[in-house]
């Protein structure tokens, strides 16, 4: 495992190009788009304000600049340096930008979410999309780019209008029996949208493409309902995260629950792997202190070695039980992501911030628990093979695999906390993401 | 009656052994009716006489008479005088009232022995009664106790019945009420949610209104230049045409995705008829033959041969066709059969089984089972004996392990050891070396040895050869001689012995040792030949002087 140089970043804003060749990151108002293996800055752009969003188009030729403040989206190209272009909402204010599956697109959500406007750089048209509905995740886009589905609610009712991306001509409009939708997601096939309901109701709707209702799913009724879902990449399965600490898979064909997954504080199951993380106490040489310090030495001293123990079941976790009165409390399933191969799902249960949770889904048990110093911050899976990265914003980066666990210290000067971290498309390499840095880690084919 | 007493006339006659003393008190009078009831026994003539004698003498006969006449008046019996104040008697009269006495007496007899009967009887009666009724007042106590008992118990029952009906009910109060309480805050909150959500769509309206009427140049879209759409095509105008098309797009790939979907469902469907199928054959084959259970065979018999035939022919067809209702209910319910009869099978070979482990007579079973527990328990101590060994290799291996991680130090012990084994294999080595050269060097030596051998047996054989000519020789010329000769050659051969033997000792002293020098042996073969060749006639006992001394050297 090798590791780059540290770069500045703010914002968090650093983004693996689709095609897995540059890198894109901001610092202020600049976007610098360096080459992934080698980290040479290519090309170097100058926006009007600081950057708040930055996003790549499908076919990495593009990258567009949001500036939220300022509602202005600067969008630049890599082939062509000189070319820019810029769109200003003006008096109304954006909110949220995005491109369209095409990468000739672009979707600006206006303040106060009064319309989206649908920029086009191939022509000089402009669609408006009204009554966008202000919620977490309002536009979903087909994995194949064909069909856009957007939330609207008029009159106090929700509804789903489908787009064809193509020449954005509205496909159907249908009404859902929500009360206040909290989210849209497309499931990988593109042919059934989960249309799910706000945590105070316990309801996940299934659309079809041709506005059908298929099914709808309540677990039980009063307590607060829903905080996550995930499809799987083959859209057999739909995992619903919840605030009871539990998951609950439907499957594709009858959109029954086929099986339940809990989250308690205390393991017992022998089956299953408890990884713990331990500090190990690093063994510094005295005669090898010099003066002044050497970078490799500093970060010796200063950074605690850790490694991987298998605790014996029963193991028990650190359980916080929030605040009863404050709302979006930080208790049940508040991440969920499946493994590119179908075969694991990861799961974080918010009232055990330090642990990650990984399931078998082809025996549907528990197979390991990963317990970290830490709470947990992110984690994303490996995009081609079953190996999940996590990080607890300490320097180091965790990575499990069915083989085993290893935890790995990022030789760096200084603090970094890793906070957020990004997997490169080829899985050969992924970017780890803090406050004021980011690094690359390069994997080689044989780790873990 | 009452009571009456008979007076007791004093002893009056000398054979008094008869009178007896009677007294009969009879009186009506509580329990103690049984003892004392005395009979009259008919007295004896003689007695009689003295007895009735005692009543009535011959001085005081008109007295008895006249106190006769009055009882018996007061009886109610007529009077015994012809006359009321007369003293002659009645005979009849008198013949009459003893009858009637007598019948009287019979009867009060009669009726004495039934009032005693009765009083047995009822004395009787009384026990029993008396006994069931302790025994009842006995059994009244314990069902009053009990009864006592199960009252308090039924008390208490109730009363935690009611409490908890009472905890019951309190709590479906307060779920109801919660309840009601969540349902309200919901409507509220929905209703106020509306309330501000029209609101803030007046809000979005106005703002809308206002941001459109401004036209404001600002919002605009500054390019350099358009860029090419990303798949190369033109950009088309929105028609009708283009919706339908669009629509047709969509029901296109939600087809797509069905049949592929409806594929898969086919395949593992084929997979589990197949699967099915093998199962039923395995469960067929598996049950036993056809004449152990002839009733049921045969009436599912011909029922399964049909169904089998006619799944034997729709399987073929199968592949092709779409599930079939009836083809898939029949391949189910003839497995479900085939499974029965199976279970049944099996139902009936455990219970023999079980039947012959009841009976355990059998030495066989009872030698089996000791043979099983055995090899069980031989097999359960080779596990645990596995299973140590795996427990101390682990943790041979994990300090092996850890070690490494925790010290250095350990790592030099470790390449310490490894030093050590080395040098100690070194030394072998050496040792191994030096021991191959000497036996090379033996083994060499035993060559040369053994050449020297063989050439010096040739030698040797040459000399007999030649020992023998010469001997042969002189025996022919000696015979022409005469005896003297012989002797004399004998005696010669005899000193020439001696000298040959004394010749022989340093050459078998030489041979003797191992490590002697080959140049000396070449020279000893050629003095030998030397030898033979001089002195022919001794050559003859040669032979057998130089096995025995040779023999007796080598030995």
């Amino acid at each position: 495992m090798n590791f780059s140089e540290p770069c500045r970043l703010s914002g968090l804003l650093g983004r693996i190009s689709p095609d897995g060749r540059c890198l894109a990151s901001c610092v202020q108002y600049r976007l610098i788009v360096r080459d992934v293996s080698t980290l040479q800055i290519l090309q170097l752009y100058t926006c009007l304000d600081q950057i708040q969003y930055v996003e790549w188009s499908s076919d990495s030729l593009f990258i567009l600049c949001a500036m939220y403040k300022r509602g202005i989206v600067q969008v630049w190209s890599l082939e062509q340096p000189d070319w820019h272009c810029k769109i200003d909402e003006g008096s109304a204010g954006l909110v949220a930008s995005c491109w369209s599956p095409d990468g000739r697109h672009i979707l600006n959500t206006t303040e106060f979410h009064l319309r989206i406007t649908v920029w086009s750089l191939c022509t000089k048209s402009v669609s408006y999309i009204k009554y966008p509905k202000a919620c977490q995740q309002g536009i979903a886009f087909t994995k194949d780019g064909r069909y856009m589905a957007v939330a609207e609610r008029r009159d106090c009712k929700d509804f789903v209008s489908l787009f064809v991306c193509s020449d954005w001509q509205l496909l159907r409009h249908f009404d859902t029996e929500t009360q206040d939708l909290f989210g849209i997601e497309w499931a990988p096939n593109g042919c059934v949208l989960a249309v799910w309901d706000t945590c105070l109701e316990y309801k996940i709707l299934l659309y079809s493409l041709d506005g059908r209702l298929l099914s709808t799913y309540r677990a039980y009724e009063w307590s607060l309902g829903i905080k996550s879902i995930a499809w799987s990449p083959s859209s057999q399965f739909l995992a619903i995260g919840s605030y009871d600490e539990k998951v609950r898979i439907l499957n594709h064909v009858t959109w029954k629950k086929i099986a339940e997954f809990e989250h308690p504080a205390t393991v017992a199951n022998t089956k299953t792997v408890v990884y713990k993380e331990v500090e190990k106490p690093s063994a510094v040489e005295m005669e090898r202190l010099s003066f002044p310090p050497t970078r490799a030495l500093s970060s010796s001293l200063f950074s605690t070695q850790s490694k991987y123990d298998i605790s014996q079941v029963p193991v028990s976790f650190q359980y916080i039980k929030p605040v009863a009165d404050r709302a979006n409390p930080k208790m049940g399933i508040g991440m969920l992501a499946f493994s590119p191969d179908n075969c694991f799902l990861a799961t974080k249960n918010d009232n055990i911030p330090n642990a990650v949770w990984i399931w078998d889904i082809q025996k549907l048990k528990l197979s390991v628990v990963l317990e970290q110093l830490c709470a947990i911050q992110s984690f994303q899976w490996d995009p081609r093979q079953p190996r999940l990265a996590v990080c607890t914003g300490n320097s180091k980066v965790y990575l499990w695999s069915p083989a085993g666990c290893v935890s790995v210290q990022v030789p760096m000067e200084g603090d970094f906390q890793i906070v957020s971290l990004c997997w490169h498309p080829s899985g050969d390499s992924m970017a780890l993401l803090s406050k004021e840095n980011f690094c690359m880690c390069y994997l080689e084919r044989e780790e873990v | 009656m009452g009571d009456w007493k008979t007076v007791t006339v004093p002893v009056l006659s000398s054979d008094s052994k008869n009178i007896f003393q009677y007294t009969s008190e009879k009186k009506i009078s509580p329990p103690s009716m049984n003892s004392q009831v005395l009979r009259l026994p008919l007295p004896s003539s003689k007695s009689m006489h003295s007895f009735f004698s005692a009543f009535c003498t011959e001085e005081n006969i008109e007295q008895s008479i006249s106190y006769l006449n009055r009882e018996l008046t007061t009886l109610g019996f007529p009077s015994i005088y012809v006359e009321p104040k007369g003293k002659e008697l009645n005979l009849i009269s008198i013949i009459n009232c003893m009858n009637e006495l007598l019948v009287q007496q019979h009867k009060n007899l009669r009726a004495q022995e039934e009032v005693e009967m009765q009083h047995l009887k009822l004395g009787s009666d009384m026990d029993h009664l008396q006994n069931s009724y302790a025994k009842l007042k006995e059994q009244l106590e314990l069902s009053k106790r009990e009864i006592v008992g199960l009252q308090e118990r039924d008390r208490q029952l109730q009363s935690k019945n009611r409490n908890l009906h009472q905890l019951l009910k309190n709590e479906k109060d307060e779920v109801q009420k919660l309840q009601n309480i969540i349902s309200s805050r919901a409507t509220q909150y929905n209703h106020d949610m509306k309330r501000k959500e029209r609101e803030y769509n007046k809000l979005k309206e106005r703002l809308h209104q206002l941001v459109m009427n401004k036209k404001d140049k600002k919002i605009a879209m500054e390019v350099l230049n358009y860029v090419g759409r990303a798949d190369g095509k033109r950009g088309a105008w929105r028609t009708d045409k283009t919706e339908a098309r669009n629509e047709e797009e969509m029901y296109k790939v939600l087809l797509s995705d069905y049949e592929q979907r409806q594929k898969q469902l086919l395949v593992e469907n084929a997979e589990l008829k197949k699967v099915l199928q093998q199962m039923k054959k395995e469960i067929i084959s598996l049950l036993p033959p056809q004449k152990q259970k002839p009733k049921e065979r045969s009436e599912d018999g011909p029922v399964l041969s049909d169904l089998e035939e006619d799944i034997g022919e729709l399987n073929k067809e199968n592949m092709w066709e779409l599930s079939c209702e009836t083809v898939r209910e029949q391949l189910t319910n003839s497995i479900r059969k085939q499974w029965r009869m199976l279970k049944n099978h099996v139902e009936k070979l455990d219970n023999q089984v079980s039947r012959v482990h009841l009976r355990a007579l059998d030495d066989k079973d009872v030698i089996s089972r000791e043979d099983h527990e055995l090899e069980t328990e031989k097999l359960e101590l080779e596990i645990q004996q596995c299973k140590e060994m795996i427990k101390t290799q682990q943790q041979l291996l994990q300090q092996q392990l850890m070690s490494p991680c925790d010290d250095d130090t350990t790592l030099l012990l470790q390449d310490c050891y490894l030093l050590e084994e080395r040098e100690r294999l070194q030394e072998e080595w050496r040792l191994f070396r030096e021991q191959k050269k000497n036996f090379e060097k033996e083994r060499r030596s035993f060559t040369e040895a053994a050449i020297r051998l063989g050439l010096e047996r040739k030698a040797f054989e040459e000399d007999r050869g030649a020992w023998l000519k010469q001997q042969f020789l002189s025996m022919s010329t000696d015979h022409k001689h005469s005896e003297n000769v012989t002797t004399s050659s004998s005696d010669q051969d005899g000193r020439l012995l001696n000298s040959t033997s004394q010749q022989r000792k340093p050459h078998c002293t030489l041979s003797g040792p191992v490590s002697a020098e080959p140049c000396q042996t070449s020279q000893y073969v050629s003095r030998n030949s030397s030898n033979a060749a001089s002195k022919k006639p001794a050559g003859d006992s040669k032979p057998n002087q130089w096995e025995e001394s040779d023999e007796g050297e080598i030995e």
